[in-house]
């Protein structure tokens, strides 16, 4: 190993583990009304698999299948507000949005995944527990009857053009939410699971990635793309966005309703933390020593 | 005391006496009333005329409304004949009369008037029909030229923003035998739609949020500095982001002919069809020349209106653009059409649907040029 790459991963790994001192002078006085964690024990739940499915080169529907997460779910009450989202601007920790509020009791829209991926980054240097945005397998679970089952119509292997009118139909006739701007927390209302506005008109990023699929005759499911610049995001319709995407629209070829605003909630994982950093130091030390 | 309102019934009256006796010793020809209807879809009309020259009368009815022009719900105070952005196409044949009846209701803040570009003299009917709230007048003109013709709202002092406001149409004449190509040969439309193309200029405030008035005239002052910059805020087709597309997408059957009417009253434009052509396109809009075939991408001049024939060959969504793709996409000059049929393999086929690469193999070309 090069010295110079070495330097550079004992410095990643230092600037990792440094903001844990950073914990106890995070400001309280600014902080927003509680931000609600909601502990979700893990249940069986039917979860249509996301992502792009073909048999024979013909465009199918996705498999529904029955899911159970590994572990229980900690994952934020409502979504990440503009006035949280400023603070980490304000920090170094995340891009400036132009439009942003900054209001207290308003989500953060205008988000792409980068920025809330770098919130997530920036909340778990200064809180110690390891923050991220939930995968689409997490999410539909969360959203339990708030989840949508967007099985797009099954493509004949005969007509695949019946199949693609059919879907243009489908995405013609979802519902535009009644109101575009986005709205005051809660406005929306909760889920079954506690959580507030979901499938409001904010969607949510998810950390899933756009994948391709093969059907095989056994029924048996082969990814065989993956595609990590484009991800899942989540609310009263599955839509898939390019990482940097701010708003969304639609126009051009494709029709139907996007995405109203994207916004985002993460899952905090309260114990990681301390393995994490035990981690972090043996690594360096090893670097250091190896110098 | 005399009001406004009793000063012009009397107007009217007057009008209606002096005007009576012309209307009686009138040119003797048929006359047929024509219900308009509002675009994508065109009035039913005979492609080839059946008698000779007739009078063809129509009613267009001023109206000054607030619409919603986008899926944000940005509000424009509109000025409209019957309604509609565009306004209705009419269809005559070349060597009837168009007998135009145009009401401006006293509701209205605004006068108008109308200016057609198929009409000969008279600003195109403008100098003649300047019609305050609560009147009305009729015109009548002879229709010499084969084409589609723009036709839009001219008052003296107003005329671009009355008719980036909304007052625009288009009327088609058609040659009494119908329509040909260069060969002669004749050419037939199982469908029409009329495509009206809105450049809008909506002024913002400063916080860069569309601003809304309570009345075409407050609207005024805003929206001419806005339009001076000639930058639209949205390009439309049919009044609206999204009046052609989803629900409204215009239809068609595989095997069908389908006549596309497109009109800018103000900025040029390009339209195309994804997916498909023009198999005859009247660029110009006037059937006197002979239609160019096989156009991927036609060019409308501002003020005019085009006319291209296509046969779908393929079902599927064809998306109908303004090729100034950015105005498309981000704009809002986008339609689709929704085609039934049968699928060509002949014509497109997926070979190989999207994959993984497969892994390089050293070549029999690369093997000689190794060993040389």
């Amino acid at each position: 190993m090069l010295l110079a790459m070495k330097l550079k991963a004992a410095l990643a790994v230092a600037a990792l583990a440094s903001p844990l001192a950073m914990t106890a002078v995070t400001p309280r006085d600014t902080a927003p009304p509680e931000r609600a964690l909601t502990a979700l024990k893990a249940e069986n739940f039917p979860y249509r698999l996301a992502g792009d499915f073909s048999r024979d080169g013909k465009p199918v529907a996705a498999p529904l299948r029955q899911m159970r997460l590994g572990s229980s779910l900690g994952i934020m009450t409502r979504q990440v507000t503009a006035a949280e989202y400023a603070r980490c601007v304000a920090d170094g920790g995340c891009p400036r949005i132009p439009q942003a509020s900054g209001a207290e009791d308003m989500p953060m829209v205008g988000v792409s995944w980068r920025d809330a991926t770098a919130y997530a980054r920036w909340m778990t240097r200064t809180t110690g527990k390891l923050h991220r945005l939930p995968s689409d397998e997490e999410w539909v679970f969360a959203a339990a009857e708030k989840a949508s089952d967007d099985a797009l119509p099954l493509a004949g292997a005969a007509d695949p053009v019946a199949a693609w009118i059919a879907r243009y139909d489908a995405e013609a006739s979802r519902e535009r939410p009644a109101v575009l701007t986005p709205q005051p927390i809660g406005a929306f209302g909760r889920n079954e699971r506690g959580l507030q506005d979901v499938a409001g008109n904010v969607w949510e990023w998810t950390d899933t990635c756009f994948v391709r699929h093969d059907v095989e005759p056994s029924g048996a499911v082969r990814v065989t793309n993956t595609n990590c610049g484009v991800r899942v995001v989540q609310g009263a319709h599955r839509a898939y966005m390019t990482d940097f995407i701010r708003d969304p629209r639609s126009g051009g070829c494709a029709a139907g309703v996007p995405p109203a605003n994207l916004g985002f909630r993460l899952v905090v994982e309260q114990e990681r933390w301390p393995e994490l950093r035990r981690m972090a130091e043996r690594i360096a030390d090893k670097m250091l020593r190896s110098l | 005391m005399i009001t406004r309102r009793t000063a012009l019934m009397g107007a009217a009256l007057a009008a209606m006496v002096i005007a009576a006796p012309a209307l009686a010793d009138d040119l003797k020809l048929p006359r047929e009333r024509v219900e308009l209807v509002a675009p994508p879809f065109v009035h039913p009309h005979d492609q080839i005329a059946k008698d000779g020259p007739k009078i063809m009368e129509f009613k267009l009815t001023v109206r000054e409304k607030e619409v919603v022009i986008d899926d944000n719900g940005t509000k424009m105070q509109a000025m409209t004949f019957n309604g509609s952005m565009p306004a209705p196409m009419m269809v005559v044949h070349e060597g009837d009369y168009v007998e135009l009846t145009l009401v401006n209701p006293e509701t209205n803040t605004m006068p108008h008037n109308i200016d057609f570009h198929a009409a000969t003299g008279g600003l195109g009917g403008g100098a003649l029909t300047h019609v305050n709230p609560g009147e009305q007048t009729v015109l009548r003109f002879k229709a010499t030229r084969p084409g589609v013709f723009v036709y839009h709202c001219a008052p003296e002092g107003m005329i671009p923003w009355h008719v980036v406001s909304g007052m625009h149409g288009t009327i088609m004449v058609l040659p009494r035998d119908g329509l040909k190509n260069a060969e002669g040969k004749p050419l037939h439309y199982d469908r029409i739609y009329y495509v009206g193309e809105n450049d809008l200029y909506i002024p913002k405030d400063e916080n860069g949020k569309y601003k809304t008035y309570d009345s075409p005239g407050e609207s005024f002052g805003d929206t001419i500095e806005v339009m001076r910059k000639l930058i639209p805020t949205h390009v439309v087709f049919n009044g609206r982001v999204g009046a052609l597309t989803g629900k409204n997408a215009m239809t068609a059957k595989v095997g069908e002919t389908v006549m596309i009417v497109h009109s800018e009253a103000n900025r040029d434009t390009r339209p195309h069809l994804i997916g498909g052509h023009g198999d005859y396109v009247w660029e110009t809009g006037k059937f006197n020349n002979p239609p160019a075939k096989d156009l991927e991408t036609w060019f409308v001049r501002g003020g005019s209106a085009g006319a291209a024939l296509y046969t779908f060959r393929q079902p599927g969504v064809y998306a109908y653009v303004n090729h100034n793709l950015i105005e498309a996409a981000e704009l809002g000059a986008t339609a689709h059409f929704k085609v039934d049929g049968e699928w060509n393999n002949d014509l497109m086929k997926q070979v190989v649907p999207p994959g993984p690469i497969p892994p390089a193999k050293s070549s029999a070309i690369d093997a000689t040029v190794l060993t040389r």
